[in-house]
């Protein structure tokens, strides 16, 4: 059976924490970049937390808004790519192979979520943090895009133990690092396929909408929130 | 054909072959310290990674696309106009399509260099080419860059062919008149021309061929160059207008590029008598029909997306009418239009130097349309909470300084070892003028002005 990896993020339990981004660059070997080239707009953020500001002062409210890859099912990043670099994969999933990747950037700018990085130097890691790159990522060279891969090196390590256990997926023990991180457990990360994970149920919530949703990319990412015209049926 | 009524003209426009003035060698100096150190820059940034340019997240694409634009919309000075002048057999044309056909052999090539040069890995662009890999992965035929790669690859080859060409009979009158090296060289590229009835007939349907298969691959390039960008769901990016809006805008900065290195050549070659007055007017008239044009576009442009109001698109509309980028837009509505307008549209200013200043405003203002096309709709994306902004590096302005510098030394070799006013084409007007005067009414007026001009070097 073909999985369709997808996410729901609860945007009122979200408390803008960003332990979510610390454990996305863990996981995922992501350069910090120096002060000076974050301030030149080469930070990369496969996770970002944005705020958003309503009301005036001093009645104020914040509100945050977890923006990853929302591997989208009809991603604009995967046309335009000249040597398919940037496809969609068998889960569903809109991969990015590094080696094929030539650093056209227009992936980058074909995406409306502005969710994808390139590597503008090759990496590198201020010590001690050398020493905690996870070996089951590759290290990007300069010149290619990255951004989310949904922890790919998760889930083809569950599947594979899955597949040696001969047994099916249990939903919730795969977590990506966000999801994993979040002290509020407002990320949740599934199979959009299993009718009866929690990832699938949260999608069809009333108080789901998705990201950008009229641009019709068709994103699997689907953010909850309070809804004022459904505050009776709130899930 | 009459020898004593033609020998002086070949003699004054091969003078340059032969003879080399200290001002060559110093241009040539100069220009090509400014492409070596662009050379210098290229690698420094292969080097280091492309992070010492000066694009960044969320403006992926600054100075190197915005010159590759530029450049492609300059190559279409030459084949495009050569082609339609020769179709319609405009008899003035004659002494203007070399210039022409030569900026855009040269401006395809810089043009082309610079999607090379903005890759995060330039040695491997070579994947873009279809060619049999082991690993059986052909580039993406879906990708807009793909389009760009054939659609490129196949007008400069039409452009080359379109040039060379007519340069045949010119290659072997130098070839008779030249000893050693020369006669060799020159005798090669005139692939055995002995100037025979037949030959004479070939070359002219192979020419009338060429300029009616180049008229739609010149359109179709910038057609695909505006599809990079009016195929991604950017906000005004995502326009119908783009092709022919593209198509008009290369076509106007071409004739622009044309009247300033006809003007530099006029004086640097001396070629006073056979680039004259004439052809600056009605090439100024052809510039301003474009300014017009280009106006029309832009106002129909504008006119659709306010109206439409959308909420993405009016956040890149407001940043360039009156946000951080208003300055860059009026300067170029102000370059585009109002400086052409005025000099050209009076008989007074369309002189040589009123097309030229025009020209150079255009120049300058096709430049900053694309700039204001590619930066201020990838700063103001969907999202506000990405928005960002673009300058560009000390690395990025040193490569394009070197290419307006490759340009200036491309065309100097050139017209040292090409003649750059076709001979063979200028006396072959003349005689058609002189013999049938009546069957030539549309021209006659043009061509009796050059023949006056031109009669000190008619008579022996």
């Amino acid at each position: 059976m073909a999985y369709r990896w997808g996410m729901a993020i609860d945007l009122d339990k979200c408390t803008g924490c960003e332990a979510c981004v610390t454990a996305c660059h863990a996981e995922n070997n992501i350069p910090s970049v120096a002060p000076e080239q974050a301030g030149r707009g080469r930070a990369m953020h496969w996770l970002r937390v944005e705020r958003y500001y309503e009301g005036d002062f001093p009645n104020v409210r914040v509100k945050f808004r977890p923006v990853l890859c929302q591997q989208c099912d009809n991603a604009p990043c995967e046309a335009v790519c000249p040597t398919y670099a940037s496809h969609q994969n068998e889960d569903g999933l809109n991969a990015q192979v590094y080696n094929r990747c030539i650093g056209t950037r227009y992936c980058a700018n074909a995406c409306p979520y502005n969710v994808r990085f390139f590597n503008f130097f090759n990496p590198e890691w201020p010590k001690p943090l050398h020493l905690q790159l996870n070996p089951d990522v590759s290290i990007r060279e300069v010149g290619v895009m990255e951004k989310c891969t949904f922890c790919i090196q998760r889930i083809k390590a569950a599947k594979t133990a899955a597949k040696a256990e001969n047994r099916a997926m249990v939903d919730g023990a795969l977590q990506t690092a966000c999801s994993q991180a979040c002290p509020t457990t407002a990320i949740v990360f599934g199979d959009l396929n299993d009718p009866n994970s929690r990832v699938a149920r949260l999608a069809h919530s009333p108080r789901g909408t998705k990201l950008l949703e009229d641009l019709g990319a068709e994103p699997k990412i689907t953010y909850l929130q309070k809804q004022p015209w459904h505050e009776s049926d709130a899930y | 054909m009459n020898r004593t009524l033609t020998r002086p003209i070949a003699d004054d426009l091969i003078r340059p072959l032969f003879q080399t003035s200290v001002w060559f060698y110093a241009i040539v100096l100069a220009a090509g310290t400014v492409v070596a150190c662009g050379l210098a820059a290229w690698l420094y940034q292969m080097w280091n990674g492309i992070g010492v340019a000066g694009i960044r997240w969320p403006v992926f694409w600054g100075f190197y696309l915005v010159n590759f634009v530029f450049w492609i919309g300059i190559s279409h000075a030459g084949t495009l106009i050569s082609a339609i002048l020769r179709l319609v057999d405009a008899g003035w044309r004659r002494p203007v399509t070399r210039c022409a056909e030569v900026i855009t052999v040269f401006a395809l090539m810089i043009g082309a260099m610079f999607p090379i040069i903005h890759l995060g890995r330039p040695w491997l662009a070579f994947w873009l080419f279809p060619y049999p890999s082991e690993r059986e992965i052909w580039p993406n035929f879906r990708s807009p860059l793909a389009w760009d790669f054939f659609a490129i690859n196949t007008y400069l080859t039409g452009s080359v062919l379109f040039l060379f060409l007519p340069m045949i009979p010119d290659f072997a009158l130098v070839r008779d008149r030249s000893t050693g090296w020369r006669r060799r060289v020159y005798g090669a590229l005139a692939l055995g021309w002995r100037g025979t009835t037949r030959q004479w007939n070939r070359l002219e349907s192979a020419m009338q061929i060429m300029a009616i298969a180049i008229l739609p691959v010149a359109v179709s390039v910038h057609t695909i160059v505006s599809f990079d960008f009016s195929m991604a769901n950017v906000p005004m990016w995502h326009s119908t207008i783009f092709g022919p809006y593209f198509v008009a805008g290369a076509i106007f900065s071409g004739i622009a590029a044309l009247i300033i290195a006809m003007a530099v050549l006029r004086k640097t070659l001396r070629l006073e008598n056979y680039l004259l007055p004439l052809h600056f007017e009605n090439l100024g008239k052809l510039l301003l029909l474009m300014s017009i044009l280009w106006a029309y576009f832009v106002f129909a442009e504008r006119l659709t997306v306010w109206y439409g109001n959308e909420p993405h698109e009016m956040a890149v509309f407001w940043a360039t009418q009156r946000g951080e980028f208003a300055p860059l837009y009026w300067t170029m509505v102000v370059c585009n239009f109002v400086i052409p307008f005025v000099l050209l549209s009076n008989v007074y200013t369309r002189t040589i130097t009123g097309c030229v200043v025009a020209s150079f405003g255009v120049v300058i203002g096709m430049w900053l349309e694309r700039f204001l096309i590619i930066v201020p709709s990838l700063a103001h994306k969907q999202l506000p909470y990405s928005w960002g902004t673009y300058g560009p590096r000390p690395v990025e302005i040193t490569i394009m300084a070197a290419t307006f510098a490759a340009m200036v030394l491309l065309y100097a070799l050139f017209s040292k070892f090409v003649p750059i006013i076709s001979i063979w084409e200028l006396k072959a007007g003349q005689l058609s003028t002189s013999t049938h005067p009546s069957a030539h009414a549309s021209q006659a007026s043009h061509d009796s002005h050059s023949l006056r001009a031109a009669a000190p070097e008619v008579r022996p």
